[in-house]
């Protein structure tokens, strides 16, 4: 086990220095020099020449990149254009409000997920598994941000149960989570209904019903550690893309995370801050594939070591 | 025997599948699935292969047809080696070596009709002229016992009896000359595995066909067979005729098989040899004989030196065994090492 | 019948329903188990024996249902028990082997976890405790190095010891009655002569009784004392296994017989039984084997007839051996001449 999880580590490496690698490029491929975005449109080309040459744009490519990834290295993310601040300073207390978002999210996702689903499997075509499925297929169709401005609509507005915007005390999370994490419920809540059905049938399932094993034991004991292993991918999958997701939850309920400070610093071509963002991102990506990898190991004592 | 012409000659093949390893999925290691084997089959006869899983029975009917390329060694196929034939010339050569398959559902297109069945088995090795294909399907049906209006339907409507019978239909539309029977009787009832037995037995009386049966059953193989090859973890261990085989077996790996064999009359009792233990795998398989961690009266010797195929002078016809005691077990002198004998009753 | 009973199985009907039709799978089984002997159930695919046993442990599951009859378990009414009833006799008093012991077993947990929950369910044993009882059952069905055995999973066992494992966790507690549903079919022939003798010395050890549902004649002549033969889902004859072999009555038993290539003699022809299994949905109205049977006449094919007495412990469903007969009254069903001759 222990070599398995160094193994997967080791691996992590060539991902990161290819994320690395790409993120760097963005700020070559991308349209519009930056030196004259910060100057402005009027500066003088000295003055653009200067901040080209204070910035190391002038230096061969190699040479920019490893300036870059040692900084990264070191905690030091660049400067803002914008703000003129260290970049680190400026992404920090967003990620950790955005990451907050996802995680609170996530779990609404596989709690509810989860329970809908076994509820849905246990009771196949009864009234609840066809109620649940309906519900779990208009979760999915649902953009969020139009369920968070429903949300908003009746429980804010409406009925004045939570407040509208901001991420401040435990009544303001309520919502965001909401909006964000239905869509990943309802995919859990898919998911582990086929998964468990499957599973259900099988042999292993009638042995235990006769030894006699309780039902309930053998749909949490017996069952559910079976269906759990497609069901770890799609969560792992899915909390990748609530990162994405909560850009708009973030704009909906004008939460101050990362989400927003992306699109912001796009539209202000603040090419350090989107680097950093973005980096953060497909960081965080690759560590949940590992938890996820790591965990199906758990689950599933069949995975070969290798691979 | 002797004027009998060979159809098939297999010499020294060896089916090795490569086992992937490590980060960069080098070949670690080696499933010796079939390691060096040599036989031959003569025109009009039926040979059995037999073994447990994993003794590389239908390894060797794949490697024949070329449906995995072997590791080494020659198959000769009427005079021509097939392992030195082009794609090409292979798939003209399939005309001739038909295979039938345990799964008959499996090996049906669901989307296809019997008559466009068999209609594209024809098509694909051109041996019956494109006016002619009707009535020779229509024949074809009788043969095998299928009502000539099931011609249109599709292989879900029958049952698993009827659509082996469709695949022997495949198998013979394009004349062959041997055919090899992979497990096709084992999936089915014993009602409707006797009708198919007996089916086969009948075209290769018509036909002159020669067939490689290979089957775990050895019930069903005792009837069908001329010959029997018995097979362990990749190599041969005894080869010969089937009265000599069953009446006369002469490898203890042999000798503890048909013991095991439940016989269906309660009268009869018999010595049961109770081998210890799983196969080995074939992996890593055991040295020297590879049957000796298993065998009822195994020695030093027998874990050093890989013994040969040979004929002792009372074995009859071509009856061949490899083990190194065989001889002394049979008058007596060498006695079991392991206590593994049961009297059943 | 003279013999202790531990289990009376009387007209059990077992239904499936698929969009509105009924297949009656198993319609009207009737059998009884002598206590400390082996009852086989014989029969072809779609012949009911694998619902019949299904049936006794109540493991039937949705869309099919147990549709009548009664089960009697030690004069009790198996039937009549509520789901708690039920469970604690599973797996305690009446146990269960699978065919597939490559997939009977749950992949993600151990050897000793799974064989000790019968034990904490039904003998309330902990973990060290019910640890010592695993490998004592490990080493009792001929697992070697039991020990280490128990912490292993099923993947890193081969299918004979896998079955091994599914035999000691259905001893476990004792149980009276062991159901065994095809447990050697998808074994080798040298592994499946280890289990068929293991189980025969644990009946002799513990004084079992067995059902051993079979598809092989060869196995019902070696391990049974009694044989109910099943065909599209009814009992055609029931008799001890000396009599069945010797002298079959119903002519789809000597069918049976007659289709079986023998590994012990040499035969010239086989002699199969004529057509298919009818499907579930074209079930003839008369004898269920009419369409197939040599002897058929038109009361067969149009009257279904009843599992009468044919002796003392002898039961067949054959108009042949009634007085309605209207057929040759001298037919011969069985001639084992033309079978043994070339012995």
């Amino acid at each position: 086990m222990t070599v398995y999880i160094i193994r997967r580590v080791l691996q992590l490496i060539p991902v990161l220095l290819g994320v690395s690698i790409l993120v760097f490029s963005l700020m070559h491929l991308t349209p519009g020099n930056p030196a004259q975005l910060m100057a402005g449109e009027s500066a003088p080309p000295d003055t653009i020449e200067q901040i080209e040459e204070s910035l190391g744009l002038n230096d061969p490519l190699p040479v920019q990149y490893w300036d870059y990834i040692s900084g990264v290295v070191q905690g030091d993310l660049g400067t803002s254009m914008r703000y003129n601040t260290p970049v680190a300073d400026e992404v920090w207390p967003k990620f950790v409000v955005t990451l907050e978002l996802s995680i609170y999210s996530t779990i609404l996702s596989i709690f509810m997920g989860l329970l809908a689903g076994i509820i849905s499997a246990v009771r196949q075509y009864s009234i609840s598994d066809i109620t649940i499925m309906i519900v779990a297929l208009f979760g999915l169709s649902m953009p969020n941000f139009w369920l968070g401005l429903m949300l908003i609509q009746w429980f804010a507005v409406n009925l004045g149960w939570f407040p509208p915007t901001g991420w401040e005390g435990p009544g303001s999370i309520v919502l965001p989570v909401i909006s964000l994490g239905t869509a990943g419920a309802a995919i859990i809540a898919r998911m582990t209904r086929s998964s468990m059905l499957d599973v259900i049938s099988q042999d292993y399932i009638r042995t235990a019903r006769a030894k006699g094993v309780k039902r309930r034991v053998i749909i949490y004991k017996h069952a559910l550690k079976n269906a759990l292993i497609p069901v770890v991918t799609v969560a792992g999958l899915q909390f990748g893309a609530l990162l994405a997701g909560a850009v708009l939850t973030e704009s909906v309920f004008a939460i101050n995370g990362m989400g927003r400070l992306l699109v912001d610093s796009i539209i202000q071509r603040d090419f350090p801050v989107v680097q950093a963002c973005i980096l953060i991102i497909a960081v965080v990506f690759v560590l949940v594939n590992l938890v996820v990898d790591i965990s199906y190991k758990f689950l599933n004592k069949r995975i070969d070591l290798n691979d | 025997m002797s004027q009998k012409q060979e159809l098939l000659k297999i010499n020294n093949l060896k089916q090795y599948f490569p086992i992937k390893g490590g980060v960069l999925g080098r070949t670690v290691n080696h499933v010796k699935a079939v390691d060096d084997i040599s036989f031959n089959i003569y025109e009009g006869e039926t040979v059995s292969l037999v073994g447990e899983s994993g003794c590389g029975k239908s390894t060797t009917g794949r490697a024949i047809l070329r449906l995995d390329d072997p590791t080494d060694g020659t198959v000769e196929f009427d005079g021509q080696d097939l392992l030195s034939m082009s794609k090409k010339e292979m798939r003209d050569m399939r005309k001739d070596l038909q295979i039938i398959f345990q799964d008959p559902y499996a090996s049906l297109n669901p989307r296809m009709t019997v008559r466009q069945t068999l209609n594209e088995a024809m098509e694909i090795q051109k041996v019956v002229p494109q006016d002619e294909r009707n009535d020779k399907i229509a024949e074809l049906m009788e043969t095998v016992g299928l009502q000539p209006h099931q011609v249109d339907r599709f292989p879900h409507e029958f049952s698993g009896g009827q659509r082996q019978r469709i695949g022997i239909a495949r198998a013979l539309s394009v004349n062959p000359k041997l055919i090899v029977c992979d497990e096709a009787v084992s999936a089915l009832d014993v009602s409707i595995q006797a009708q198919v037995l007996n089916l086969l037995k009948k075209f290769q009386n018509e036909m002159n066909l020669t067939y490689l049966f290979i089957a775990h059953d050895l019930g069903v193989v005792r009837h069908i067979s001329d010959r029997i090859i018995v097979m362990y973890l990749g190599k041969i261990v005894e080869m010969g005729d089937t009265k000599s085989i069953f009446e006369n077996p002469q490898h203890p790996y042999t000798k503890a098989l048909l013991s095991a064999i439940p016989v269906p009359d309660p009268e009869k009792k018999t010595d049961r040899i109770f081998l210890q233990g799983d196969v080995p795998s074939p992996m890593d398989p055991p040295k020297g004989c590879r049957f000796h961690t298993r065998c009822p009266f195994a020695t030093e010797k027998c874990a050093e030196e890989t013994p040969e195929l040979r004929n002792e002078d009372y074995m009859e016809g071509g009856h061949v065994a490899a083990c190194h005691y065989m001889k002394d077990i049979e008058a007596g002198v060498h006695q079991p090492t392991k206590d593994t004998t049961t009297v059943r009753g | 019948m003279s013999q202790e009973t531990i289990l009376e199985v009387n007209d059990l009907r077992t239904s499936f329903f698929v969009e509105g039709n009924e297949v009656k799978a198993v319609d009207g089984v009737t059998f009884d188990v002598p206590k400390g002997k082996t009852l086989g159930i014989v029969g072809e695919s779609g012949s009911g024996k694998s619902i019949s046993a299904l049936s006794i442990l109540q493991l039937i599951d949705s869309p099919g249902e147990i549709v009548g009859g009664e089960i009697n378990f030690k004069g009790d009414n198996l039937l009549k028990y509520n789901d708690n009833q039920m469970r604690k006799i599973r797996g305690n008093q009446i146990s269960m082997i699978f065919q597939e012991p490559m997939t009977s077993l749950n992949p993600v947990y151990t050897v000793g976890q799974q064989l000790r929950e019968a034990l904490k369910i039904h003998r309330g044993l902990g973990k060290e405790a019910g640890t010592e009882k695993a490998v004592e059952l490990l080493e009792l069905v001929g697992i070697p190095s039991p020990r280490s055995r128990v912490t292993q999973y099923p993947f890193e066992l081969s299918g004979g010891m896998r079955q091994r494992v599914m035999i000691a966790m259905a001893l476990a507690c004792d149980p009276e009655l062991l159901v065994a549903d095809e447990p050697t079919t998808a074994l080798d022939v040298t592994i499946q002569a280890q289990i068929l003798e293991l189980l025969k010395e644990l009946q002799d050890e513990f004084n079992m009784s067995i059902i051993m549902i079979t598809h092989d004649l060869g196995v019902v002549a070696e391990t049974c004392d009694y044989v109910a033969v099943m065909y599209c889902g009814k009992v055609v004859e029931y008799a001890d296994v000396h009599t069945l072999f010797k002298n079959p009555r119903h002519p789809y038993t000597v069918g049976l017989l007659n289709s079986l290539p023998r590994s012990d003699m040499d035969q010239e022809e086989l002699e199969p039984i004529r057509g298919t299994v009818p499907a579930p949905h074209e079930m003839p109205v008369g004898c269920r084997f009419a369409p197939r049977c040599p002897f058929a006449t038109d009361l067969c094919h149009e009257k279904l007839p009843e599992l009468e007495d044919v002796g003392d412990e002898e039961q067949v469903r054959c108009w042949i051996y009634t007085d309605e007969w209207d057929g040759d009254p001298e037919v011969k069903v069985y001639e084992p001449e033309a079978r043994t001759a070339k012995d």
